[in-house]
């Protein structure tokens, strides 16, 4: 019996493992880098261990410190979550040598699927049908267009889409290097890719005594550059005969590699067959495909351990399934009355997750990084746990006052809605979505509800390339419009004027603004808005809103009755931004000082930092002459390196930066004066 | 505790003709408003604007604390004169950074902000409101200085402009001129005599001579920057002690002076939390009649003023032609004296006396809401001796110590507007109602007396009575009373604070009485003499 367990991990996922140990009686170890020092998943725990540094390789993926931590702390057992150790057979073998139970599959199944062109092979050989591997060099336009993949990538990292021939050996070098650097290993290959797959994949759960479920399904086809974004179970393709098939295929793979615990067998589904010609010689070749009506899948990937989707298979079977991790890592079998979780009688409804990130989807997937000022899902049942009835889940591993930073991912909570259908489950996932206070990052928000109420998802036509068929442009449009920002604005104005007579030290009671001569409105600006209102005996009178009358206003809180229709604004200010939810969309505002300091403004010509990121070179000095467009120092950021040229001629007159200096979004990189050229 | 019972009925015919003519001269002062607010007018405006500059209602808006009251104080100056409406200055209480502070802008647009005799008049009372109530200065200066076709106006009186701000600055009440343009001559002593100056970048100008007086005076040769410049006075001679890049700038730094001033106002804060009256000041509105001989009850107006409409009145059988009682207004105790039904009899008066001396004995200000034709005449009075018993009442508004509030809501005629805390007695604060009329006795009394003088000088001389000539002076001399006790023309002359709706009676109060607590409030120790 496990007594106490460290979870090598951090953020939702080490808070959802701790539910599960807690509801056991399981004692928890955290572990935290210096930059999760305050982080909510290592004040959760019973005990929790520091791990100096701040980056992944200082930290969570240093097995010798982790196992340090577990001797220190008391732990019996290792949960890894997912992503960082979790699929590391090296450390799930240091675990178990130090005597520790290891929560995941043995480390030789890790270390077999660890490899995809290794796991391809097994899986084929067990009858599992699998896309055919192309050999890069022997690719030939009709082969077109091929996926080039890392045999050791994961998470979407190492991918590429190779449509014109000619590129391909390019981009293959490029996925070797990137792999290389990634994951320590350069092998890559290819594989026909399908414009309009989906990606369907199977949760097994497996014991040691031989015991294999397939417990359900689940589609993660809305994807973002190979990164899941919004996955549902069951999935709105897969009818009985497919299910019974991607199981049958899902149970064969499971016990082709001697799987046990909790595990997913990923696939790829075209739906309505296939034109590729050499996808069909190859699977005619191979001869074990396996057909279900007009839609083919084939097997992609095994996953050894637990995915970050989990919560939409756990609403509809009611399952724990890090409980049953745990139960299976101590040698308990699955109880075989459970079995029957392995059809599809016994789900009920239907969940679709959606995961919040901190990025800009309008401006290339930008990673957000600051002070996540407020974090509340109103509306939410249960949190790390299925609802007691259909309702929302939510596991988060941020909350108000949560510093998300750069080193990690940007993953800030995933939010699950669990409904009778699919398009209830829809409609409250955005509708909660839609309400949620997320106040002082960027995050996908506005793009997960457009998916969920986008008519084509709704009728269930979501192959992975949704996202750049509707565009991400558009779906990232601000829930709240133009009209309603200048509404939300005028809010922010009457909550701040609230605020102020609130504070105010001498005439707190007298009316807002009140003037014997009236000359001119009260003036306040958020952004490029100027809200301009005055309140009188009369009521307001806001310049841009003839038909807006105020009900009433607090520092939080602001009625407005728009043309007889009555809105309610929840307003939040932080410094340098006021946040304005209500159910017309959540907006953000920047608030313009009205009188600024000179000295805080930036000079001409100052370069700032596109986002987080980490100076790697710079190429100019102090003094130096430039021309427009000169490359002057690069900033790496999320794995790429963005280029900061000089916006004119001129000449560096400040280089506040030097190479290895981590730099926050809008940090002056440079200036260049322009006037000395 | 008693709460007021009020039997108004705003749908009365009578309160509603009542309210249509109040309506109708808010809307005459507030198009005086609108001419106070235009100051030089369109071009001039414009022209301004185009230099980049903020007009003065623009630099003080941004001055004040955003969403906090504004008292505009004399914006009626110069009314019925032959200067522009305002006086070419911009004069009110407001508040920077929480603290009270009085703001004195010139308006540029009207003759390049130059002083004239009104200006000059303006600039005194707001100085009298700063150094009474202990209320900071914050000059906003861009002037050309005196007037000079009128300096023999300006010139002598006008000197105590500076002597006032040196004066307030050894009392402990700091000065600030933010100086945004010509501020040259005499006007070099408003940053001169100010403990803050500020001054913006390429704009202000302040010296004593301008280079063609230099060169007449000495043959130097200069320029405005040398002599007088922001840079060069931030620099070399150490008047400005800070430079503004632009007139936001200038702002930014005058508030951020009087946040480091620490100030803390000497008086008791108010109690809170206190309610809202118990009725509508809407209906103010329709209270006052039309014609001020028909009285009404002040209790109606004291319920729409005082917090919870709750007044416990003092002495309530006794003189029943002046109210007299208790409340508190936005959570400050007050002492309320109101006229009831327009004459101050003995008893009336002598009532007057011993409550404000009450009022000082316990440190309560007193809010004096004026309805009087004045003191009763006739044999039976004057026997009962009237005069002293109002000489009583004039000695002790005259000595009382505790910070005083005027309020004209009708008639405020003769000695009866001395015995009520009128200009001359130095309330802190006077408004009118646009109702209020005020003179030494009503137009067709005056007219009356002179006509009777003229009557018996006739018959003593053995003349003729012209009776057709004597009905043209009683109409010409009623006439010429009548538009000479109307509130624009007594604000025009400064002898209020301003004409304030009806309605907002108490709000005006509620500042007021904010602003005199900035001062220590303290009770007279003795008084005069009373004759008895």
């Amino acid at each position: 019996m496990i007594r106490k367990l460290l979870v090598a991990n951090r953020g939702e996922i080490a808070r959802r493992v701790f539910r599960s140990c807690r509801d056991a009686g399981i004692g928890t170890v955290a572990v935290f880098s210096d930059a999760d020092a305050d982080a909510v998943h290592s004040r959760e725990a019973d005990a929790a261990v520091r791990l100096p540094g701040s980056t992944p390789s200082e930290t969570y993926l240093r097995p010798d410190l982790l196992l340090d931590a577990a001797a220190a702390a008391g732990a019996d057992a290792v949960h890894p979550g997912y992503g960082f150790l979790s699929e590391d057979a090296d450390f799930a073998r240091g675990v178990e040598a130090a005597g520790l139970t290891w929560v995941g599959p043995p480390p030789s199944v890790i270390a077999a699927m660890g490899s995809k062109i290794e796991a391809k092979r097994l899986m084929a050989d067990a009858g599992v049908p699998v896309l055919p591997e192309l050999d890069p060099d022997a690719v030939t336009a009709t082969d077109m267009p091929v996926l080039v993949k890392a045999s050791a990538g994961g998470g979407g990292r190492g991918m590429r889409v190779v449509r014109a021939l000619a590129e391909l050996p390019g981009e293959v070098e490029a996925a070797r290097a990137e792999a290389a650097s990634a994951f320590g290993d350069p092998a890559v290959f290819c594989e026909p890719y399908l414009e309009r797959g989906r990606h369907i994949e199977v949760q097994v759960l497996a014991d040691a005594h031989g015991t294999v479920w397939a417990v359900g399904e689940r589609e993660c086809s809305i994807q973002r550059r190979h990164q899941k974004v919004v996955e549902e179970t069951p999935s709105p393709l897969v009818d009985a005969p497919m299910r019974e098939a991607l199981f049958d295929a899902a149970r064969a793979a499971a016990r082709a590699i001697g799987y046990v615990g909790a595990g997913t067998v990923e696939f790829l589904a075209a739906e309505g067959g296939l034109d590729g010609s050499t996808l069909q010689a190859g699977l005619t070749a191979d001869g074990s495909t396996l057909q279900a009506g007009l839609t083919r899948f084939f097997f992609l990937e095994a996953n050894t351990r637990l995915q970050v989707e989990h919560p939409v298979t756990e609403c509809v079977t009611g399952l724990d399934l890090v409980a049953l991790q745990l139960r299976v890592a101590e040698g308990a079998p699955l109880v075989s009355g459970d079995a029957s979780y392995s059809s599809r009688n016994h789900s009920q409804g239907h969940a679709i997750e959606a995961r919040l990130y901190a990025e800009d989807p309008a401006h290339d997937w930008r990673p957000q990084s600051g002070m996540l000022h407020r974090f509340a899902v109103p509306g939410v049942d249960a949190e790390f746990a299925v609802p007691p009835a259909y309702g929302v889940r939510l596991d988060s591993g941020v909350e108000d006052g949560s510093v998300v930073g750069v080193q990690y991912d940007a993953m800030l909570a995933k939010i699950i809605a669990w409904a009778p259908t699919r398009q209830e489950a829809a409609r409250r996932l955005a509708t909660v979505l839609a309400g949620a206070r997320i106040h002082g990052l960027v995050t996908n928000r506005d793009l997960l509800v457009r998916v969920l109420r986008h008519p084509a998802f709704l009728v269930g036509d979501t192959d992975t390339a949704f996202l750049d068929r509707h565009g991400p442009a558009a779906l990232a449009d601000p829930l709240a419009g133009k009209e309603i920002e200048s509404l939300s604005a005028l809010a922010a104005a009457l909550a701040d004027a609230a605020a102020n007579r609130a504070a105010a030290r001498a005439g707190g009671g007298l009316p807002s603004g009140w003037r014997n001569v009236a000359s001119q409105p009260q003036v306040k600006r958020y952004g490029e808005m100027e809200v301009r209102y005055r309140i009188d005996r009369d009521g307001l009178h806001a310049e841009d809103h003839p038909d807006v009358t105020l009900v009433e206003s607090a520092p939080q809180r602001v009625v407005l009755d728009v043309a007889g229709v009555r809105h309610r604004f929840e307003v939040a200010a932080y410094p340098g931004l006021v946040c304005v939810d209500s159910p017309l969309g959540p907006v953000s505002l920047e608030p313009v000082p009205r009188l600024p300091d000179p000295s805080a403004q930036l000079p001409a010509g100052s370069l700032l930092a596109p986002m987080p990121g980490t100076v790697v070179r710079v190429a100019v000095s102090p003094g130096d002459a430039v021309t427009e467009g000169q490359p002057l120092l690069w900033l790496e950021a999320m794995k790429m390196e963005h280029r900061i040229a000089a916006p004119s001629d001129g000449v560096v007159a400040e280089l506040p930066v030097a190479p290895g200096q981590q730099v926050d979004v809008g940090a002056v990189l440079a200036v260049v004066d322009a006037g000395t050229a | 505790m008693t709460v007021l019972t009020s039997t108004v009925d705003p749908t009365a015919s009578e309160c509603v003709a009542n309210r249509e003519a109040m309506l109708g001269k808010l809307a005459e002062v507030d198009a005086e408003h609108a001419e106070a607010v235009a100051g030089g007018g369109e071009k001039y405006v414009a022209r301004h604007h185009d230099r980049g500059k903020l007009l003065a209602r623009e630099r003080i808006e941004l001055l004040l604390d955003p969403d906090s009251p504004f008292l505009e104080l004399s914006p009626l100056a110069a009314w019925g004169s032959d200067y522009t409406v305002g006086g070419s200055l911009v004069t009110g209480v407001g508040i920077v950074e929480g603290v009270e502070c009085v703001v004195i802008a010139s308006d540029p647009t009207v003759r390049g902000g130059s002083t004239n005799p009104w200006t000059a008049q303006k600039t005194y009372r707001a100085a009298d409101i700063a150094a009474q109530n202990r209320l900071p200065v914050i000059n906003l200066v861009e002037s050309g200085g005196a007037d000079l076709p009128t300096q023999k106006e300006i010139f002598i009186p006008g000197g105590r402009i500076f002597r006032d701000l040196t004066r307030s600055s050894a009392s402990r009440v700091p000065t600030i001129a933010l100086v945004f343009g010509n501020s040259t001559a005499g006007g070099a002593y408003l940053p001169g005599m100010s403990d803050y100056v500020v001054m913006v970048k390429e704009r202000a100008k302040v010296f004593l001579g301008g280079p063609p007086l230099v060169t007449m005076a000495t043959g130097e040769e200069s320029d405005d920057e040398s002599l007088g410049g922001a840079e060069m006075h931030s620099r070399t001679s150490g008047l400005a002690d800070y430079l503004a890049v632009d007139e936001q700038d200038a702002i930014r730094i005058g508030r951020s002076i009087v946040r480091r001033l620490n100030w803390r106002k000497q008086g008791p804060g108010p109690v809170t939390p206190y309610a809202e009256p118990r009725y509508d000041a809407e209906d103010l509105l329709g209270i006052v009649p039309t014609d001020l001989r028909t009285p009404f009850d002040p209790r109606e107006v004291i319920a729409r003023v005082v917090d919870g409409s709750d007044f416990d009145e003092f002495k309530p059988l006794y003189g029943p032609s002046l109210v007299t009682g208790w409340a508190t207004l936005h959570g400050y105790p007050v002492g309320v004296l109101a006229n009831a039904q327009g004459v101050l009899f003995s008893e009336e008066s002598q009532k007057a006396a011993q409550f404000i001396q009450l009022a000082n004995q316990v440190d309560t200000p007193l809010v004096f809401l004026h309805n009087t034709t004045g003191y009763m005449v006739g044999r039976d009075y004057e026997q009962g001796g009237i005069i002293k018993h109002g000489a009583m009442m004039i000695n002790a508004v005259s000595n009382s110590r505790v910070p005083h509030l005027s309020v004209l809501m009708g008639a405020s005629y003769g000695a009866g507007h001395y015995g009520m805390c009128g200009r001359a007695y130095d309330p802190r604060f006077l408004f009118a109602w646009p109702s209020a009329k005020s003179a030494v006795m009503g137009p067709q009394q005056l007219a009356g007396v002179l006509s009777i003088v003229a009557r018996q000088s006739a018959a003593a001389a053995g003349r003729e009575f012209d009776e057709a000539g004597d009905a043209a002076m009683r109409e010409a001399v009623e006439n010429q009373i009548e538009a000479e006790s109307l509130p624009m023309f007594l604000s025009g002359r400064l002898y209020d604070d301003g004409i304030i709706d009806p309605r907002d009676t108490r709000t005006v109060l509620g500042m007021c009485l904010s602003v005199v607590h900035n001062g220590p409030i303290s009770g007279a120790g003795g008084f005069g003499v009373f004759r008895m």
